[in-house]
């Protein structure tokens, strides 16, 4: 009995902790940085390196460099899962080009980040800007993109194949037409999770964007995410309020994103079922 | 008629083979990525690593890139020191969740608590890392310090310390840990179950003597890959650790981490320092791949065991 008891309560204690933990650290950095976040905050530029003023050129780096390396990995993650599911014959390539697929995801960021410095800043001579940080943090999303459309392609029942065949459509004709509008949800859901971990993102930004406070006005300038610009403002003791605000931001950030994807991929639950 | 039929499905068979090589060549991608970042990682290490002689740079206790002093000991032990502390942490609290989760909890709860680990996925490391610079940190000089002082009265640290660090990285790993072991658990077959129960165990006896056991390599793997996300962590760990770079004599030290040393330095390093700096990464590299390919080897047994 008194091993039960000790059991549960163990049990219980540990995960009520996790919880509790999860809510602390949401709740002090929004109950520190919600009151700092004004329309001041987000749409004027910064003064002293941070200390006073906004964060507009972060916001819009952080959109630009998501943009790149969606616009970039997108299209790249999906023709990759079509390949894989609805292309590719079981073999010993494919199941080596599978197993990197899962090795990429397994990269720490800050080697993504030093590949990122040594092959686009420097090799290619991006520079530190846009271009080089989208197209490093690509790296980061692409096996993200490709997990989440395979899932989606697998739920596709075989049967809207093989009628679309039947009908004479082509291989590719089937799959754009038929399979991946029913896929829409999972690519979506895909979608919103990279742009939570381009978002959330700092090593790798660290090294290859460099970290000018300016809004980049091209593809080779170097710019700031908010997530970097947070890390700045914390570890040079610049601003702790602004650091709270773009804190606060971030979190709120991911919590939209996060529920976003889970709404989405609850209607696929409620597709799949009928 | 049948020519321009004919001639129609010659134009559509290029096209489809076209369609074909382009998908093929979105699915290298990631496999020409790794190939390119092992080739450039290592391409721009490996001088450094001969420069310094290989034992050297592994097994050198002095990093003082200024003298051009590059050994990479107190960097591995400082990952070492942290990420095992956090595991310590992370284990027991990771496979609470996981069983409440699949054995205690209804399912409609189990939904929320599953969304609230995944959200604790999603929070930026970065935010971690300032939660933990301006809360855990300053509580670790304030409160433990002072219990630590009970029995050793010469303890004393700023709380930039091993500590901190592996406390937020606990925090991190969860996820990794419970959703994998949850799966693990989950997934043993009813028959283990029901077998327990009929035998007149009880839940508690199940759950530790059954369900756990059967669900171990799970676990290990989630572990295991836990323990990979905390040393390839860097944001986090760069604001809480101190970064000091000398061999750590207790849990209240500060310490510089593999990761932390190279986006710190990165910034200024000299050509030669930043050679030392991939050099660090080659030997992160190698001991993520080892723990990813070790994590797939486990969970790979788990599939034959069932």
């Amino acid at each position: 009995m008194i091993k039960n008891r000790l059991f549960y309560s163990v049990v219980w204690f540990l995960s009520i902790l996790t919880l509790a933990v999860l809510l602390m650290i949401i709740g002090y950095i929004m109950y520190r940085g919600l009151t700092q976040i004004s329309w001041e905050f987000l749409s004027e530029k910064p003064a002293l390196m941070g200390k006073k003023g906004g964060i507009f050129p972060v916001i819009i780096g952080t959109l630009y460099v998501t943009g790149v390396a969606l616009v970039i990995a997108a299209p790249i993650g999906i023709a990759a899962a079509v390949y894989f599911v609805e292309y590719s014959k079981e073999g010993r390539l494919v199941r080596i080009i599978r197993t990197f697929t899962e090795v990429l995801a397994g990269i720490p960021s800050i080697i993504i980040g030093l590949f990122g410095f040594a092959f686009f800043v420097v090799f290619l001579g991006f520079g530190w800007s846009v271009l080089s940080g989208g197209l490093s943090v690509s790296l980061m999303i692409l096996p993200i993109l490709i997990r989440s459309t395979e899932e989606a392609l697998k739920t596709v029942p075989l049967s809207y194949r093989e009628g679309s065949l039947s009908l004479g459509a082509s291989k590719w004709e089937t799959t754009y037409k038929i399979v991946l509008p029913c896929c829409k949800n999972g690519i979506l859901t895909g979608l919103i999770l990279s742009i939570g971990r381009v978002v959330g993102e700092t090593a790798v930004i660290m090294l290859t964007v460099g970290g000018a406070l300016k809004v980049p006005m091209s593809l080779f300038d170097s710019t700031r995410t908010m997530a970097l610009h947070m890390y700045i403002l914390a570890a040079e003791g610049i601003s702790q309020e602004r650091a709270f605000a773009t804190a606060a931001l971030l979190v709120l950030i991911i919590l939209v994103i996060n529920g976003l994807a889970n709404i989405i991929s609850a209607r696929i639950g409620g597709a799949h079922g009928k | 008629m049948k020519a321009s039929i004919s001639e129609k499905r010659g134009r559509r068979s290029i096209r489809e083979t076209a369609i074909e090589r382009i998908l093929f060549l979105a699915g290298i991608t990631a496999t020409i990525s790794v190939a390119l970042i092992t080739i450039f990682i290592f391409g721009s290490g490996i001088p450094a690593l001969l420069d310094s002689g290989f034992v050297n740079f592994l097994v050198g206790t002095n990093w003082s890139p200024a003298n051009g002093s590059y050994g990479t000991l107190p960097l591995t032990a400082g990952t070492m020191a942290v990420t095992l502390t956090a595991l310590v942490l992370g284990i027991p609290t990771g496979i609470a969740c996981a069983v409440f989760l699949s054995e205690i909890l209804h399912r409609k709860a189990a939904r929320v608590f599953k969304f609230a680990i995944e959200l604790l996925a999603g929070i930026p490391s970065v935010v971690y890392g300032f939660f933990g610079l301006i809360v855990v940190v300053p509580a670790v000089r304030t409160y433990i310090l002072p219990l630590v002082r009970l029995w050793d009265p010469d303890a004393h640290t700023t709380g930039l310390s091993i500590l901190s660090g592996a406390i937020i990285l606990a925090v991190m790993i969860l996820p990794t840990i419970v959703s994998l072991s949850e799966n693990a658990i989950s997934s043993v077959p009813a028959e283990y179950r029901e077998a327990s129960l009929a035998l007149g165990a009880n839940k508690r006896q199940t759950i530790t003597g059954v369900l756990i056991p059967a669900a171990r390599s799970g676990i290990l793997a989630s572990i295991i890959l836990g323990m990979g996300r905390a040393i390839g962590e860097t944001m986090a760990i760069l604001l809480i650790t101190g970064n000091v770079a000398v061999l750590p004599k207790s849990l209240l030290d500060p310490v510089a981490t593999l990761t932390g040393t190279i986006a710190m330095e990165m910034s200024y390093a000299s050509a030669s320092h930043q050679q030392a700096l991939f050099a660090v990464g080659i030997i992160l590299f190698i001991i993520i791949m080892l723990l990813n390919a070790v994590a797939q080897g486990v969970s790979k047994r788990m599939g034959v065991n069932q």
